[in-house]
């Protein structure tokens, strides 16, 4: 782990390579790997907010999922009123309100539902953050206003002034800048006297409770930064697809997003990036030979799983003869 | 409210709560036993529908498809813990999330090739596939009422081997003091792989009798897997019993839901609103009671007695 | 790691080759993976087929077609017309089983200025206020089948009905189209959860629907759910006391099936449609023999839709000479609908939605005792869907 100011040298190469590929490929006429690469800084984000309560806190979220739902429905419920009429306190297509919208409800929404979880450990708590989940799915689907199981199309994206959501270029490259600082933020609080009580509730709570801790409260406040990161990656997931279903918020989902913490290495600044990136490329690459591309994807989770333990982030790691850290991988 | 319908829909609801149940009952005790997540538990409940569509087609009998079908998906619960499983217990429930969860997609991937997309009908034979006049007037599907009785047959077989025999006593030691039976000098390793492939007996047997009815289908499993979590997870981990009341409880929950929750909504809103709210607010409801739950009891309704 | 990410990259370029000269692509949206996948196979077969009889060519110019996966679920559908666009840059987009797919992905098609062609789904708000001079259809809009049915059933006296549906786009617009003929009363109506998670044990909903006394039950079960419905809907002992009128649920995928579990229950049930395998016209005799001597099977209205869709591309590709630079050639030679329909003769209103013939078709068995359906009479003639009148195009 590198100290703050200091960003390690697999951050600083993956970022680079995130701004140049995908404007070559765009100015070379590919439009799709543009796409491709935005999905993935938008999932990164996603990931990047789980890392910091599960590769940090040690709280497995099994319904970060919810969070990209909320984030886009805060972005597309507006635009439909604003579109169609009705409810006009929130028919607006403005992003700036739009995306603090998606922060906010997010970061209520973890508030109460953290409050709630983080009294459980262990599989409870992964069980109980898939109940949640499980209930804004089904929330949106009985919603028939907005589309119910058909989800929503977003006609208009969120107007920002100076940046254009409409051209792919700047939506891309707000998405990479929203990468990095999400990034930086996690790093600033992990590397803070908060991210050490946090990381020391992981390795042992009983401990930071007798030295004084209210560790809950910790966790909890981690629990709503990493909910309204997500929201904010939802908002901007909406924006990018220009729709959204309930099926986005589907527990396979939180599983995939869980997937790519696990893939790039937990607790660690890039394993989330390199996680996001792999899950995306393989996809892709895969279900391009193959409908049966499930079935390699699966072996190779299970491979990881089994035999890779810290994920990319480790291998990297050992590669460059460094001891992993103790703890989850 | 028709008297007639309401009991049919609380037999139903039993029905159903009854296929949860044998889901359920192999994910607690895998769960409680071995402190081992099984996501892909649903998996083997698909697996044994398919194994059964073909046999049936095979055998030209249901029922003798369902009695060699039984030992094949045992071995195949076996080979899970043989190859997976058990180099997973060790590890924290995270990567058992993770793993079984891509063991899903080999399987349900295994299952489109080998048996192609489309679902698999099967046929019953002529005297299952009628109905019964039960005493009131109601009649029920005869096949219904056999899912029913399996079941309950089911329940009682395993809470006789929990309950009254060697086995059962080694099981329930193992849900409250893991160390203690390997202190006592008893073959871990055989008695979970054993729980294991019990629990796959009693998953494809619940796929097996929901089959004739929804098809053998991929995906069929996922849908059920969660559910029986929170079955689980409201019963209390590791308890047959609790698993037992809450898989009926949310089995009549559900099924009452869906019957009668649209009426009720149409008191308060539109009709086409209320089609389309009152089958998911049904669906939320069982989240809501394990949230519920959780939040008050962590540790279940019925949690085994020794912890 | 990250040089083979590059290298992956890469590698996914080069597969990508650029556009070859004198080549029209068309991208074909369906489901290959799911249950669901048996409808997506179908159409698959029925657009090989149609490439086949074609000989890959339009006049001079070659086709090609990229198939994509829509995965049962909206998101992934877009997601699969955005790649055709934007990375294989079809000129056509077609395929699409499911209204609230193509209505997700129909502005990645259309804003992209591309050609959208439906083989099947016919969301309303598709065929009105969302119509667009792009979107073409070989099939239906969604409210017409069960308009039929509702005639259907004025006519032979059915005063009371219960309706079930799956709860999506198609599911509410089939009940919508039920209503808008229907003379009789609806007494109850269940809208059942659809996807990758569906309902499939209707216990619940066939007990209400005994319960509630009606003269028939209406459904709507497309696909795997069609065979599920029927068993169970067997199995509660309702062929006598409770009618079965159905749309899209019985058909050339769901009949083999129901035939090998023996569910004779099925034989003579009325469905309504705009085609049937024993429509007498050469080009329907061509398709149903070869589609049958090459898969095995009769095809499904799906593959005859799917089958449509490409030859009318062709006959468009074939007019312009493969210009596809020219909009407005292309638009015209479509709106002609110049090609040998498998239904038949028929032409684009203003919807751009085809105005043509309804049939009443009865399941019966053919002489070699497979099950398949043949046509009763002809319910509607020429017909125009009700959505045209708010297409704002004239």
């Amino acid at each position: 782990m590198t100290g703050f100011g200091k960003p390690g040298l697999p951050v600083v190469v993956v970022v680079a390579l995130l701004a140049v590929l995908p404007t070559w490929f765009h100015f070379n006429g590919d439009a799709f790997y543009l796409d491709l690469a935005t999905r993935l800084v938008i999932l990164g984000i996603a990931a990047v907010s789980l890392n910091l309560i599960l590769g940090y806190g040690g709280l497995v979220s099994f319904g970060h999922a919810a969070y990209l739902g909320i984030g886009a429905y805060c972005v597309g419920i507006p635009a439909h009123h604003a579109l169609y009429g009705g409810l006009d306190a929130i028919a607006t297509n403005s992003g700036w309100f739009q995306i603090p919208l998606a922060v906010a409800v997010s970061a209520l929404f973890a508030l109460v539902t953290g409050a709630i979880c983080l009294r459980t450990k262990g599989v409870h708590f992964i069980m109980i953050t898939m109940a949640f989940a499980q209930m804004v799915y089904y929330f949106f689907v009985s919603i028939d206003e907005y589309g119910a199981d058909d989800g929503l199309v977003i006609d208009t994206r969120s107007e920002l002034g100076l940046i254009d959501f409409d051209n792919p270029l700047q939506l891309y490259f707000f998405c990479l800048g929203s990468l990095v600082v999400a990034m930086a933020l996690v790093h600033m609080i992990v590397n803070s006297r908060f991210g050490m009580v946090l990381q020391g509730a992981k390795g042992n709570n009983d401990r930071m409770v007798s030295l004084g801790y209210n560790t809950y409260l910790y966790r909890l406040v981690a629990y709503v930064i990493s909910g309204a990161m997500c929201g904010f990656a939802g908002a901007l997931l909406g924006n990018f697809t220009t729709f959204i279903s309930p099926e986005m918020m589907d527990w396979s989902h939180s599983g995939e997003l869980m997937f790519m913490v696990i893939l790039g290495g937990a607790s660690t600044a890039v394993g989330p990036i390199l996680g996001s990136a792999a899950f995306i490329i393989i996809e892709e690459v895969l279900s391009r030979f193959t409908i049966y591309w499930h079935l390699p994807f699966g072996l190779m989770l299970l491979a990881v799983v089994l035999f890779a333990r810290g994920g990319f982030s480790g291998i990297i790691d050992r590669l460059r003869g460094r001891k992993l850290l103790p703890g989850e991988g | 409210m028709d008297t007639t319908l309401l009991v049919t829909q609380v037999l139903n609801g039993l029905q159903l709560g009854l296929l949860l149940f044998l889901v359920a009952s192999g994910l607690t005790l895998v769960f409680g036993i071995l402190d081992f997540v099984n996501l892909a538990h649903g998996s083997l409940y698909m697996l044994g529908a398919f194994i059964c569509a073909s046999l049936t087609f095979a055998t030209g009998n249901y029922l003798i498809a369902i009695l060699i079908s039984l030992p094949l998906i045992g071995l195949a619960g076996y080979l899970v813990e043989r190859f997976v499983a058990r180099h997973l217990y060790e590890r924290d429930h995270l990567d058992h999330v993770l793993g079984t969860f891509g063991l899903i997609l080999v399987i349900d991937t295994l299952v489109h090739i080998f048996w192609g997309p489309q679902g698999i009908a099967i046929p019953l034979p002529q005297w299952l596939d009628g109905q019964v006049m039960l005493p009131g007037g109601i009649e029920v599907p005869t096949f219904r009422l056999l899912i029913i009785g399996t079941g309950l047959a089911a329940a009682g077989g395993l809470f006789w081997v929990v309950n009254m025999t060697r086995l059962g006593m080694l099981i329930r030691a193992g849900a409250s003091n893991r160390t203690m039976v390997g202190a006592l000098g008893i073959d871990i390793q055989a008695l979970f792989a054993l729980v294991f492939a019990l629990g796959a007996v009693l998953a494809g047997l619940a796929g097996m009798l929901i089959a004739p009815i929804t098809e053998a289908s991929i995906g069929m499993g996922n849908n059920i897997i969660i559910t029986a979590f929170v079955v689980i997870i409201v019963g209390g981990i590791g308890s047959v019993k609790g698993a037992f009341i809450s898989a009926l409880l949310i089995g009549l929950i559900d099924t009452l839901g869906r019957s009668f929750l649209d009426d009720v909504f149409k008191l308060v809103m539109s009709s086409d609103a209320a089609e389309t709210s009152a089958p998911a607010v049904s669906a939320m409801l069982i989240y809501i009671i394990m949230a519920v739950v959780l939040a008050i009891r962590p540790q279940g309704l019925f949690p085994p007695k020794v912890r | 790691m990250i040089k083979k990410l590059v290298a992956s990259l890469a590698l996914a370029t080069m597969i990508a080759s650029p556009a070859v000269a004198g080549t029209v692509k068309i991208g074909f949206v369906t489901t290959l993976t799911t249950p669901a996948a048996v409808i997506g196979k179908d159409m698959e077969n029925a657009v090989n087929l149609a490439m086949e009889h074609l000989g890959g060519k339009a006049g001079e110019t070659d086709l090609e077609v990229i198939f994509g996966d829509d995965g049962f679920a909206p998101d992934t559908g877009k997601q699969a017309t955005d790649k055709l666009v934007k990375q294989d840059n079809v000129d056509f987009v077609a395929g699409y089983i499911w209204s609230h797919v193509l209505l997700a992905s129909r502005k990645s098609a259309l804003d992209a200025g591309k050609f959208l062609i439906s083989a099947n789904a016919g969301p309303s708000q598709m065929a009105g206020p969302l119509c667009d001079e792009n979107f073409f259809s070989t099939s239906w809009q969604n409210d017409q089948t069960p308009m039929a049915m509702g005639e259907v059933l004025n006519k032979q006296g059915v005063k009371s009905l219960y309706v079930m549906a799956p709860n999506y786009a198609a599911g509410k617009d089939m009940v919508a189209g039920l209503e808008r003929t229907f003379k009789g009363e609806i007494v109850g109506k269940d809208l059942t959860k659809w996807g990758a998670d569906a309902q499939l044990d209707f216990s619940a909903e066939l007990a209400k629907a005994k319960a509630s006394g009606a003269q028939g039950i209406f459904v709507f079960y497309p696909g795997a759910a069609a065979g599920a419905f029927i068993k169970q809907y067997d199995q509660a002992g309702l062929k006598d006391t409770l009618p079965l009128y159905s749309v899209f649920t019985v058909d050339g995928i769901s009949l083999p099936k129901l035939q090998a579990a023996k569910f004779n229950a099925v034989l003579g049930s009325k469905i309504t449609q705009e085609w049937d395998p024993s429509l007498d016209n050469a080009a329907n005799k061509k398709f149903v023999s070869d589609f049958k001597a090459k898969y095995g099977s009769y095809p499904s209205f799906y593959a005859a839709q799917s089958y449509d869709a490409i030859m009318l591309i062709a006959s468009a590709v074939k007019a312009t000479g493969g210009n596809m630079e020219d909009k407005a050639a292309v638009r015209a030679a479509l709106k002609a609908a110049n090609y040998d329909s498998v239904r038949g003769k028929y032409t684009y209103g203003n919807n751009n939605m085809p105005i043509q013939n309804f049939y009443l078709r009865e399941v019966v068995a053919d002489a070699d005792g497979n099950w398949t359906t043949k046509v009763v009479e002809t319910v509607f003639t020429d017909a125009v869907d009700p959505m045209a009148a708010e297409c704002p195009m004239k």
